[in-house]
């Protein structure tokens, strides 16, 4: 590895090869063509699926261009959060502050689109020029009675992880409002999906095939008036922990509710999340019904998944992405199609991730945080990788070096979790891995 | 879908935008930046703004596109981001090579006050700018204008620190080719180059967000104007700049540096505008116009003509950038479609008047606003109260064609929902008939799918 940058050697590992501990929770090197993004983008994509929701971006009109319907986040009923709601500060703002403006808007908009609850969220600039959000937000829910809730997700306060926080912090806000509901039994929360390509509702039929209730899933096809319900939960099932884990230990210490860690990514996985819901509801009819679902699913699931295996049988991968604990399921879910993952990398990954990786994964895989293209290119020439992992720029520099790609964010248009899910995920690798178009060109 | 969220009955909004049809500057710096060879551009502010923008040009171009941040933490907001800039120019230069940094600003920066030329003429003092390597910088705060202006002012920094005068004059012209489509760069130097012109084009993103397919990934692919042409800019002839909005104030510096005096004209869109292209061009450069740039212009019209049956009063909704949008109209009218419904996010008074010239008396019906509040809500309220057939402008309009079952022509920035754009030029006479072909055939396709069975036919 050439030009890998000497400050960030302690952030890129070699199994089996140097003794230290991956560096990691770092801030970026300034001048690194870095592929993170900020706070105000991590509280935007955790928020963004509340469908009855007004979103409201407070800063100049950038910030709300570039988070237009980003992600594939699907709604069953209302899609007030597909629209793109801006103060589009001006340079008169920027000099008087811009909270006239924002008030006017909010008013506006409420009147208008008469939304279940409303997020404001306050920008880099916001932060700068000082204006007070969170008072116009007091001012506008008396006047309006509804809920106003100030995210605050300057975008220079930190990562895209401390965004997650900030939104956490306005979802606590609305847990607990509703305390007419009474919840059914064996009642959880999922946390941490954000029902890309639909995968939700696939989740959703798994839970009730063996008995359990959803009270509401923050956040995808989220709901306001569900969430104010969300604290009547037994539990809390976690996915995105990266996202997720701030209200999950809220909600644990307020309300007393247990959370776990599961992922839906790969047969493994998928099934232990059922099986921990089920055995923690110390419920013996729930389990019997997971195993029979589970069994039943891998039963037409392994011959399905069979022809892939052959034909991927000792390819190797590089997998880089947001959250690391996805990385933990993709290793799993690429080893039973018999894929070997040689490099590994994430975002914001934090020290539990990263140590779970290193006892995952084979000898000689390079595990990685907080990477830049180069050294993506470079590792993965190095280890001679078949296929990439990752989210929107990576696929043109995996595409460039010729190499098969597969959206495991933003962009994933194919529904990855559970059983349906690992047969769509073996499917797209294998389509990508096995295209015809590589034989056009020396790799 | 969206359809529920939009109401006809407009109200007047004081201080919102919906669905905007224009975002911030840094974004059109960054573009622009890419056009020049070898050079890595630099965002200097938060993380996001460098990640957003990167994606959206690699959305939209399905290429990587490569740009480094200056990472602001709350540290550099308390005591400005010298030091992170700094430290970004010694790294960038160490790890990356450029041959160029092309710094640009973003909200928080400029509101911090952070003197980007200032920090970067301490970078050089301290000789932490390599020999031979140049850092070019230009301030693009995101809360004036739009992404247009980013761009505007980037081309500005770039003329501004490379175009020296020499006493050799150059027998070339100097093309500011606006924002437009790498296809577009390669379809002007075509042009140019049956016109027998030599010339500079600046930028050039050809072959460097189109490039082939070759198993290596390049950080600096093989296209983009380069530093001696750059500074050769000063010798030039003249300076023919397309497209006020991008490119008049580059055209402006030029001048007034080197002394090279300049036309400013449409971006070539449609027959008028790419007429008053070429002849900018045979003025400028002292040539005729060659007899295969007239059988182009002569295979436009003759497919107009065949077709204009289909064409005619077909009302048409745009959005976009005023540089495109202002030939684009015109070449509607010459096909005798009617531009009813015109919205751009990106200020500037010349539009309403340019607009008025256009359309004053063809269609006088048509609405148009740029600036503030001329957004995508608006569009789509002109459009529930008097529905069009068409529409043409960046995928966002996807909602409001399902929504209101409108065919849809995608142009401008950005597509991300759709190929194309990057390979084949809507400029010059050969894009004229790109446009038609993608008018008629969303049109027809429309008849075909919807029509009643009686008056389904095979000849159209």
């Amino acid at each position: 590895m050439e030009r890998i940058i000497k400050e960030r050697s302690t952030q890129v590992h070699t199994i089996g090869t140097s003794a230290h501990d991956l560096d990691c929770e770092k801030k970026s090197l300034a001048g690194s063509v870095s592929q993170r993004a900020c706070v105000f983008c991590g509280s935007r994509v955790v928020l963004y699926p509340i469908a009855d929701a007004l979103h409201l971006i407070h800063g100049p009109i950038g910030c709300a261009a570039y988070t237009w319907d980003i992600r594939g986040a699907l709604s069953s009923g209302p899609q007030l959060h597909r629209l793109s709601f801006s103060t589009d500060l001006r340079e008169r703002d920027v000099v008087f502050g811009g909270e006239p403006k924002l008030y006017t808007a909010l008013t506006e908009l409420i009147e208008a689109y008469k939304p279940k609850a409303a997020f404001v969220y306050s920008t880099c600039i916001v932060g700068v020029i000082g204006d007070d959000v969170e008072a116009v937000c007091r001012k506008v829910a008396a006047e309006q009675k509804i809920d106003v809730l100030p995210v605050m997700a300057e975008g220079f306060k930190g990562t895209k992880k401390d965004g997650y926080k900030a939104a956490c912090d306005a979802l606590s806000k609305l847990v607990g409002t509703d305390n007419n509901f009474q919840a059914p039994p064996f009642s959880i929360n999922i946390l941490g999906d954000f029902n890309l390509a639909g995968e939700l509702w696939m989740l959703k039929e798994y839970y009730e095939k063996i008995g359990v209730n959803i009270i509401t899933c923050l956040t995808g096809d989220g709901r306001i008036d569900e969430i104010r319900q969300a604290h009547k939960a037994s539990i809390n099932v976690v996915q995105c922990s990266g996202s997720m884990m701030h209200l999950a230990k809220e909600m644990e210490e307020k309300y007393d509710i247990p959370f776990i860690k599961v992922s839906y990514f790969g047969i493994e996985d998928m099934a232990d999340a059922l099986y921990e819901v089920a055995g923690f509801f110390k419920n013996e009819e729930m389990l019997q019904k997971a195993k029979e679902l589970v069994s039943e699913e891998i039963k037409t699931l392994l011959p399905a998944l069979e022809p892939f295996k052959e034909k991927l049988q000792g390819k190797k991968a590089a997998i880089y992405v947001g959250g690391a604990f996805k990385a933990i399921s993709l290793v799993k879910a690429l080893r039973l199609i018999g894929m070997k993952t040689v490099m590994v990398g994430s975002q914001t990954g934090n020290k539990d991730d990263y140590n779970l990786l290193q006892k995952l994964c084979d000898k000689e895989t390079i595990i990685v945080d907080d990477s830049n293209p180069n050294e993506l290119s470079e590792f993965v020439k190095e280890k001679g990788v078949d296929l990439f992992i990752g989210g929107v720029k990576e696929r043109p520099i995996a595409y460039k070096l010729g190499i098969g790609f597969c959206d495991h964010n933003h962009e994933r248009k194919e529904a990855l979790a559970g059983f349906e899910g690992m047969l769509n995920f073996a499917n797209e690798v294998y389509a990508s891995v096995t295209s015809p178009v590589w034989k056009f060109f020396k790799r | 879908m969206l359809l529920n969220h939009t109401t006809s009955k407009i109200v007047e909004r004081k201080a919102l935008t919906v669905n905007p049809a224009k975002t911030c500057q840094p974004i059109g710096a960054m573009y622009a930046a890419l056009g020049i060879h070898g050079c890595l551009p630099h965002s200097h502010g938060s993380q996001g703004c460098c990640s957003y923008h990167r994606s959206t040009l690699t959305r939209h171009y399905k290429e990587p596109v490569m740009a480094a941040t200056s990472s602001f933490t709350e540290g550099a907001c308390v005591f400005g981001g010298q030091s992170n800039l700094l430290q970004a120019i010694t790294n960038i230069f160490t790890i990356y090579e450029p041959d160029i940094i092309a710094v640009h600003s973003t909200c928080l920066s400029e509101t911090i006050g952070d003197d980007l030329s200032q920090i970067v003429g301490k970078a050089a003092s301290e000789g932490q700018i390599p020999e031979g390597k140049h850092v070019i910088q230009a301030p693009t705060p995101s809360y004036v204008g739009s992404h247009v202006t980013g761009y505007a002012n980037m081309v500005e920094g770039i003329v501004k620190y490379f175009a020296k005068k020499s006493d050799e004059l150059k027998n070339q012209l100097n093309i500011l080719s606006g924002w437009v489509e790498p296809s577009d760069m390669r379809e002007l130097k075509r042009m140019l180059k049956l016109m027998k012109v030599k010339n500079v084009l600046l930028p050039d993103t050809s072959d460097v967000l189109d490039s082939p397919m070759t198993g290596k990934f390049e950080m600096y692919p093989k296209g983009g104007t380069t530093i001696p042409e750059m500074v050769s800019m000063g010798d030039s002839l003249h300076t023919i700049a397309l497209g006020e909005w991008a490119t008049e104030k580059a055209a402006i510096t030029l001048d007034n540096q080197c002394k090279v005096k300049f036309s400013m004209t449409d971006l070539p869109i449609g027959i008028q505008a790419t007429d008053r292209f070429i002849q900018a061009i045979a003025k400028a450069g002292s040539v005729s116009v060659p007899e295969s740039i007239n059988d182009e212009r002569g295979r436009l019209v003759d497919v107009i003509t065949d077709m204009h049956q289909y064409l005619y009063g077909k009302r048409v909704a745009l959005w976009g950038d005023p540089d495109q949008l202002i030939p684009l109209a015109e070449f509607l009218v010459d096909m005798d479609m009617k531009p009813v419904y015109i919205v751009s996010g990106t200020p500037g008074k010349n539009f309403n008047k340019r607009m008025e010239e256009i359309l004053g008396e063809s269609v006088p019906e048509a609405k148009y606003k740029n600036g503030a509040n001329a957004d995508m809500l608006l569009m789509h309220q002109w459009i529930k109260e008097n529905p069009v057939d068409l529409l043409i402008g960046n995928t966002y309009g996807k909602y409001i064609s399902r929504d209101e079952n409108i065919p849809f022509v995608r142009m401008g920035f950005p597509i991300i929902d759709r190929i194309g754009h990057s390979y084949f030029p809507t400029l010059g006479y050969m894009g004229g008939l790109r446009i038609l072909e993608k008018i008629l055939s969303a049109l027809m396709d429309k008849q075909d799918a919807t029509c009643p069975e009686e008056s389904f036919e095979l000849v159209m």
